[in-house]
């Protein structure tokens, strides 16, 4: 067994500052969320590569908050250019200019364990 | 090679005998388990039975770790079949599988399902969804704060109106007409009058969904009884013959969704239709899984009424509401008549009723096939059953 499972390795690498995915050895598509298993092929051999870091907005929305609550934020899918999906956020522009289609490039966010992958407008 | 037997052998092979219902709307002061036994009490007498004629025992809960176990201890129940599988809403239209299995093959005799929640008054959701994200995290979606599952219906609704020119109109109309059912029934929850500026109005809560577009948070219990076809005539109420099931799942997370416009219903749809032998054109009401409105759109769509991307234009006009061509969610659904955390339960009993032709002023003339959908997660588990009158079998 590896020193730690996938999620927690995701999070290591992305404490140090970098963003990888997953990639099959055996279908070469790439996987994200880290997993065990290639969800699409089955391989349990993954290797890590540096993601790209760009992608497109496949869906987005506007959670409503009070202002007191610390206002309205944005929650978006985002298609990244390896292929696979996630869900994060599209900053640095309002929630309701953030609209599928736009293209996003990464940035960490947050440091140590708290860092997470956020997005801006490319 | 080919397995010994066939999903076909169970077509019309079990029915449905007893539904009940207990605590809908609010329900203080009750557990969740005493609702649980409250509903089955119910279905037990409308099958004209006793906690004791019951050994085999499904059941499903949001918050009870061994819930089958202790409806079981809180019903004097010592059954020979248990199933507590849980996958969100959709169990109780998934329970459908196992217990006609468990029936069929002789394991039991007597197959009781049961579900209740007492989530409006009880133990609040707010302190509950902090637990659930300890013990059961999603680290990969969590740290964006989803405010689910409204955020991704909303996602979700978001694309297929992008995709598809789908307007918050043509959502609110899916609201509309289940209010125009629940005003004529007389146990819905929310009665009073909605139009689409209302809904429209309403306060938004994950854009494009408004509180209107969302669902109802309420306390309420179901169950129904089930027996093989054989002795299905000798009980008090008219059978409801189970003639198809289907179930599939692709996600769990709505970021790992493949499409957001189409969900795992057209696999489950399909395979109901396949073992039934029927298709959409043969069905007379529909109860859909409408936690939001976007879900009836889709599965009308997925389900075949209608063309992948035309559902907004299809619920227009009034079309599934009172009076319109295609009753759909005749309880007023889990937009306006119950909504305790887990729905499906709610569609078997709606479906069983309109198929007894019991249902007063929301009746669906000669009601012969009805349609029940579920839905589970966020568009995850999608499950759903034929069920039919004796001429159907």
């Amino acid at each position: 067994m590896a020193q730690s499972g996938p999620e927690k390795t995701y999070k290591e690498k992305l404490a140090t500052g970098s963003f990888e995915l997953q990639q099959c050895t055996g279908c070469k598509k790439h996987v994200f969320y880290p997993r065990v298993v290639c969800p699409h092929c089955g391989c349990d051999q993954l290797d890590w590569v540096k993601a790209k870091g760009v992608g497109t907005v496949y869906s987005t929305t506007i959670v409503r908050r009070k202002p007191d609550a610390g206002g309205d934020y944005n929650v978006a899918l985002i298609d990244l250019a390896e292929g696979p999906r996630m869900m994060s956020r599209v900053v640095d522009l309002s929630p309701d200019d953030v609209k599928i289609g736009m293209a996003v490039k990464s940035r960490i966010a947050g440091s140590g364990e708290e860092s997470l992958i956020e997005f801006i407008p490319a | 090679m080919s397995a010994p037997h066939s999903d076909r052998d169970l077509r019309g092979a079990v029915a449905i005998v007893g539904v009940g219902l207990a605590g809908c709307g609010e329900a203080p002061g009750w557990s969740e388990t005493e609702i649980m036994a409250a509903a089955a009490r119910h279905a037990l007498a409308d099958a004209g039975l006793n906690a004791q004629d019951v050994d085999g025992l499904v059941v499903a809960s949001v918050n009870i770790f061994l819930s089958g176990l202790a409806i079981g201890e809180q019903l004097g129940i010592h059954p020979k079949f248990t199933d507590s599988t849980c996958v969100g809403g959709s169990s109780f239209v998934g329970h459908l599988m196992p217990a006609a299995m468990a029936l069929q093959y002789g394991l039991c005799d007597v197959v009781l399902v049961t579900y209740g929640s007492n989530q409006r008054t009880g133990v609040g959701r707010a302190e509950g969804a902090k637990f659930k994200a300890i013990l059961d995290p999603q680290p990969f979606e969590h740290p964006y704060k989803p405010f689910n599952p409204p955020t991704s219906y909303a996602l979700a609704s978001a694309r297929h109106m992008h995709q598809y020119g789908t307007t918050r109109e043509q959502l609110a109309e899916v609201a509309v007409a289940a209010r125009g059912w629940a005003q004529l029934n007389p146990e819905a929850f929310s009665r009073d009058p909605l139009s689409v500026q209302d809904v429209l109005k309403s306060k938004m809560i994950s854009d494009p969904l408004t509180v209107r577009d969302c669902c109802l948070v309420t306390d309420g219990g179901g169950a129904f009884v089930m027996v093989r076809a054989d002795r299905a005539r000798n009980f008090p109420k008219k059978p409801a013959y189970l003639l198809g099931v289907g179930a599939a799942h692709w996600h769990r997370q709505i970021s790992s969704m493949p499409d957001l416009t189409v969900t795992a219903a057209t696999e489950s749809g399909a395979r109901a239709y396949a073992m039934a032998g029927l298709s959409a054109k043969d069905v007379d009401v529909l109860a859909l899984y409408d936690a939001f409105t976007i879900n009836t759109i889709l599965f009308l769509e997925d389900l075949g009424f209608c063309k992948k991307g035309e559902g907004g234009a299809f619920v227009s006009g009034g079309r599934i509401a009172p009076g319109g061509s295609l009753p759909v969610n005749t309880n007023g659904g889990g937009l306006s008549c119950v909504h305790p955390g887990m729905y499906g339960m709610f569609l078997i009993v709606e479906a069983v009723r309109q198929l007894r032709g019991e249902t007063g002023a929301r009746q669906v003339k000669n009601a012969e096939v009805a349609l029940v959908h579920g839905n589970g997660g966020v568009l995850s588990s999608q499950i759903t059953a034929l069920l039919g009158t004796e001429a159907t079998r």
